[in-house]
């Protein structure tokens, strides 16, 4: 038994800061310094970045949002593919929660705040549990992984991430016989994400983000929980602090910035089947037979380095190429109706 | 006033063809985003319906405030808004999918928001062909009812943009709400031709 004797001069809970609150204040701090310095630098050099060329497109963010080394196993795969340079990786992103063209996030997210982050993994399992921020990068191994990511567009990258296998965090809540499904959910936060604040910004989606995978894809081994990119934690626009890569289906359903893990008995919603289930499916497996209403999917375009004529159109291969790891799984489902 | 036209003629020659020297130059060199192929096809087809909401606006913008020299300009618009255009579509066959012949007819015939964009473009083909002076004059009439297709051809471009994208709809919303408003300031003429006819 933990016997307490308080001191006078003790501070009692109620008085003690709340975290969130210090935090504001630090972050308060920041804000002044930034706008300061920001104004300084913007009103004294005209656009020195813009010696080639006049560049309407880019404008360079003020802040930049931090980001650190990792330590990891690397990948030991003999991958052969050329990946795709870490600068394209990381300003070419959909994520509608930072602005709906693919320069908005890397513009819109670098004062992205992920302290104090929680991610609860909790429905129908033994052992509900709460990661903090430093345990994402800490509570399990991290190995590098690279993957291919193909987008729904018809655009893809080949992307060295870093993380655990997304099995590992599930097994450690000691999921029961009801959970059938695993519902995954993104912060919801419109004070920093301008999309949710903003219809317009936000591209018109209802948030948070919601995705969902089925218990035995979530454990297969190729499903990944990601930390971070090419050596280092992930850049807010690629979705800080935590995130999910499953490679063999669209980029979609790889969630960004989660807040929440749930194992659930019904199959959970996702938010693009949602918006468009004609055009969107729970499954979205990357399938080159199965056209999206606007989009081919037989071929698609790499994205690596290279300008207009980067010859750069491959053919799509199903489940993007990892059929060997995660066909069998759907050998009973008619994938032209379950897409 | 004739070096005043040849001026503002000047100016917009530079004004359409600098900003898209300088994209494909980006474009061709890799800084025009991530992906300079997405880039360059968005910029060129957003500037085409630009230059022809620009072009349709002349005529009522001319009448009501007198500025006879603007439609001196209007054929020059117009050709802009097509070169935008046939760049847009030529960037879609070369850079997106390749010269993969097959895919192009089947893209155009599927996807019912490119199908819609061909047939705009093919209008506006007509039209730029047409805007040759001497064939202006050989036409007579039907040179006015051929270049009435115009407004078809603007409410296409308003179609294709509004369904291409995924669900960020309001910014093609407001290019066909623009597109409706400059439609709805010719009013009395479809009125008059719905009447002859």
């Amino acid at each position: 038994m933990l016997i307490k004797s308080s001191k006078q001069s003790d501070l009692k809970e109620h008085q003690v800061t709340d975290e969130s609150v210090y935090l504001q204040r630090r972050e308060l701090i920041k804000k002044m310094g930034f706008v300061g310095a920001g104004a300084l630098l913007t009103s004294a050099i005209p656009s020195v970045a813009n010696a080639k060329g006049i560049d309407f497109f880019s404008s360079k963010p003020e802040k930049t949002f931090q980001s650190h080394a990792l330590n990891f196993t690397a990948d030991s795969s003999k991958n052969s593919e050329i990946l795709t340079p870490e600068a394209k990786v990381t300003s070419h992103n959909n994520f509608y929660e930072f602005g709906t063209s693919k320069s908005d996030p890397v513009k819109n997210s670098q004062g992205f705040n992920v302290k104090p982050w929680q991610l609860k993994i909790s429905g129908e399992c033994d052992n509900p549990y709460t990661l903090d921020l430093d345990d994402l990068t800490k509570s399990f191994a991290l190995e590098e992984r690279i993957y291919r990511l193909r987008c729904v567009e018809a655009w893809s990258m080949v992307i060295p991430w870093v993380g655990f296998e997304l099995a590992k965090l599930l097994q450690k809540a000691q999921p029961n016989s009801r959970a059938k499904y695993v519902a995954f959910e993104t912060l919801h936060d419109p004070e920093q994400m301008p999309g949710q604040a903003s219809r317009r910004i936000g591209g018109g989606i209802d948030y948070p983000y919601v995705e969902g995978l089925r218990i035995d894809e979530a454990m297969n081994p190729l499903a990944l929980m990601s930390v971070g990119l090419y050596g280092k934690t992930l850049p807010a626009q690629n979705g800080a602090p935590i995130r999910l890569v499953v490679p063999w289906k669209y980029g979609f359903k790889s969630i960004k910035s989660i807040v929440a893990i749930k194992f659930t008995q019904r199959r959970p919603t996702s938010t693009w089947n949602v918006l468009a289930p004609s055009e969107y499916g729970f499954y979205a497996n990357v399938n080159p037979e199965v056209d999206h209403p606007r989009w081919s999917q037989a071929s698609e375009r790499r994205i690596t380095s290279g300008g207009l004529f980067a010859r750069n159109r491959i053919d799509t291969l199903p489940f993007n190429g990892y059929g060997e790891e995660v066909a069998d799984m759907y050998s009973n489902l008619d994938l032209r109706k379950n897409f | 006033m004739k070096y005043k036209v040849i001026f503002f003629k000047l100016f917009i020659h530079i004004a359409a063809l600098l900003p898209l020297v300088n994209a494909y130059y980006l474009a061709l060199t890799d800084q025009l985003g991530a992906d300079p192929v997405e880039s360059i096809i968005h910029f060129t087809g957003i500037g085409a319906f630009n230059l022809l909401l620009l072009g349709l606006a002349i005529t009522p913008v001319s009448k009501h405030f007198k500025l006879s020299m603007l439609l001196k300009v209007r054929r020059l618009v117009g050709l802009y808004s097509f070169t935008y255009a046939l760049c847009h579509l030529l960037n879609f066959l070369v850079f997106e999918i390749q010269f993969d012949w097959s895919l192009f007819l089947n893209e155009i015939i599927d996807r019912p928001y490119i199908t819609v964009g061909m047939v705009g473009l093919l209008i506006l083909l007509a039209l730029a062909i047409t805007s040759i002076p001497s064939l202006k004059k050989r036409m007579g009439k039907n040179w006015q009812k051929l270049h009435n297709w115009v407004y078809f051809a603007v409410l296409l471009a308003g179609i294709h943009f509004y369904w291409s994208v995924k669900s960020e709809i309001i910014e093609p919303g407001i290019y066909l709400f623009i597109t409706f408003m400059l439609l709805a300031l010719r009013f009395k003429k479809f009125k008059k031709k719905i009447k002859k006819d």
